[in-house]
């Protein structure tokens, strides 16, 4: 016999998990067509006439930062629509009215969105493999830093989802915020090849640590210090769970 | 029974309050010290004009409002120490549809049943009874944007008894229904206050409420100002409005000699007035016939409960 509020998170995950695979042309087709464009330009067209960085080909640099960036994006994306999309049509009653505890509430809309940035970086990791050969340095990194990231940015767009009072409020962050620091975070070159102000500015960006952590599990080799990067993921983590369950309690945004 | 093992009211609210603050608007006070006690297994009928503070009430109890101030009970449990607890007790029909229409009939109800913490295994016969008694079995594959505004409603009733709950909030639940389907979920609310469930219902038909509570409470401006049973709240009019169809068409001076009864021609063949306490139907007529008015038939003006209601709300202006 399970708990309830296993029963009622299981019933959270399941509904949203159908909902990923319901609506496929729009949550797991459009980040696959986007990598295999930077696939194309940056790592065949323009990374072929690039040097190797660490003994690695450009194509096998980008391809972790790619992966990481669309986790990013799907972890956030799933979240915010799906949490404010149950606001706008107000079925986020059907949960409020339940005696789900809080937190159950708040990890079901996360598995959500863990489950599609898995998915789609899956895709996106076999996509990959029609252009270049993938390495693999170690498989227990991979996995812990885009569980984290995918963790840490399902909270983010939870929240972003809480505050959002219109359609256009759900793309503001990711247009305007996620997109140029992911681009910033050495997606596409590592921070050496930097001048040192822009380097130690490159420092101040979270999604650094988690580009960094996830291409150090495929290549074996980080700009910045490994555990560094799992203390600034799990930091960020905890805090964000924090802050998300506390505006959750409270109501903020959805409970008058 | 001693009073220590007395049974909790269903439901207990007390001095509670409600303000919203929209940014550059002045506070608006929705509820301003509400106290009401619900027995269990009452049915109850809330009445009041619109924005008087129903929505709020019921948006509080539902665990959906954060309340300003005041206490409130479900079933002897308090909503801030164990609001899981007290939720668990309550099903809420909403008033506006709050389902996604792109879902099929059974997932919203069998995924309802999940949030509750019941398995699927032990929802499905519970869910499959539902859909049958509220007539939309065949209906079960369905999406819900496929259903009728009244196949929605009914759909919402069944969501809010997949948990059995103990108490049923209904927040007009028969708005834009069409007369026979009132009538039909009439019988199936009383069917289920017959087996126990607590009814507390807020509408603006007040022929539902007559018909279906045994107490009301009228709430205007935030406020209840006056409840009771149906028949205590009957008791209260002092007066009853009849309408009269005559034999033939009456004549001015047959209508001078009954000045002092009040009687206002609606017609040439039809007449109102109103019948005084003490007064029976049998001397009006009498009245009537004495002037050569013959009396056809003799019916009630409206619903005695919309004539209190209209006068209390008058009063409260």
């Amino acid at each position: 016999m399970h708990s309830p509020a296993l029963i009622g998170y299981y019933t959270m995950v399941r509904k949203d998990v159908f909902r990923i695979f319901r609506i496929w042309t729009q949550t797991l087709l459009p980040p696959v067509i986007t990598n295999v464009l930077y696939f194309t330009i940056f790592g065949t067209f323009i990374g072929s006439q690039l040097q190797e960085i660490n003994g690695h080909s450009y194509m096998q640099f980008i391809v972790p930062g790619l992966v990481m960036m669309t986790i990013i994006t799907s972890a956030y994306m799933n979240t915010v629509s799906t949490f404010y999309f149950a606001k706008f049509i107000k079925n986020i009653e059907e949960l409020l009215v339940s005696p789900m505890p809080s937190w159950v509430i708040v990890a079901g809309f996360v598995t959500g969105g863990v489950v599609r940035s898995f998915l789609v970086g899956t895709l996106v990791i076999l996509t990959s493999l029609f252009f270049t050969h993938i390495v693999v340095a170690n498989v227990l990194i991979i996995f812990a830093a885009a569980f984290l990231t995918s963790f840490l940015f399902s909270l983010a767009g939870l929240v972003n989802g809480f505050f959002a009072n219109s359609f256009d409020a759900i793309s503001i962050i990711p247009t305007f915020v996620l997109t140029p620091l992911t681009y910033l975070g050495g997606v596409f070159y590592s921070i050496e090849a930097l001048p040192p102000f822009f380097k130690t500015l490159s420092l101040l960006n979270p999604i650094l640590y988690m580009v960094n952590a996830f291409r150090y599990g495929f290549l074996g080799f980080s700009d910045v210090p490994i555990d560094v990067c799992f203390y600034v993921l799990g930091g960020l983590t905890v805090l964000f769970f924090g802050i998300t369950l506390a505006l959750f309690i409270k109501g903020t945004g959805f409970k008058n | 029974m001693a009073e220590s093992e007395k049974k909790a009211p269903a439901l207990h609210v007390a001095g509670l309050k409600k303000t919203y603050q929209k940014k550059g608007s002045p506070v608006t006070e929705a509820l301003k010290g509400v106290d009401l006690t619900i027995e269990s297994g009452e049915f109850f009928a809330l009445l009041g004009p619109n924005g008087a503070g129903k929505t709020s009430l019921i948006g509080i109890l539902a665990g959906l409002v954060a309340k300003s101030a005041g206490t409130v009970e479900v079933n002897g449990i308090s909503i801030d120490t164990d609001p899981d607890t007290a939720k668990s007790f309550i099903g809420l029909v909403p008033q506006e549809f709050n389902f996604s229409i792109f879902e099929k009939v059974e997932d919203i109800v069998m995924d309802q049943a999940g949030y509750y913490g019941i398995s699927r295994a032990e929802a499905r016969p519970v869910c499959d009874q539902l859909l049958k008694d509220l007539g939309l079995w065949e209906k079960r594959q369905a999406k819900a944007q496929s259903l009728s505004g009244g196949m929605k409603r009914r759909l919402l009733i069944a969501r809010a008894l997949i948990h059995k709950p103990s108490i049923l909030l209904l927040d007009e639940p028969t708005a834009g229904v069409d007369v026979e389907l009132r009538r039909g979920m009439w019988e199936f609310l009383q069917k289920l206050s017959g087996s126990g469930v607590t009814i507390i219902l807020t509408t603006h038909y007040l022929e539902e409420a007559e018909q279906l509570a045994k107490r009301v409470a009228i709430i205007t401006k935030g406020q209840i100002i006056e409840q009771g049973t149906v028949k205590e709240l009957l008791s209260k009019l002092n007066y009853v409005t009849l309408i009269l169809d005559t034999k033939e068409p009456v004549k001015d001076a047959a209508l001078h000699l009954l000045e002092d009864m009040g009687v206002k021609r609606i017609d040439e063949m039809t007449l109102e007035f109103n019948l005084s306490p003490g007064q029976t139907v049998n001397d009006a007529i009498r009245r009537f016939a004495s002037t050569g008015i013959d009396i056809m038939n003799v019916r009630n003006a409206g619903s005695r409960l919309e004539e209190i209601f209209m006068n209390v709300i008058e009063k409260h202006k």
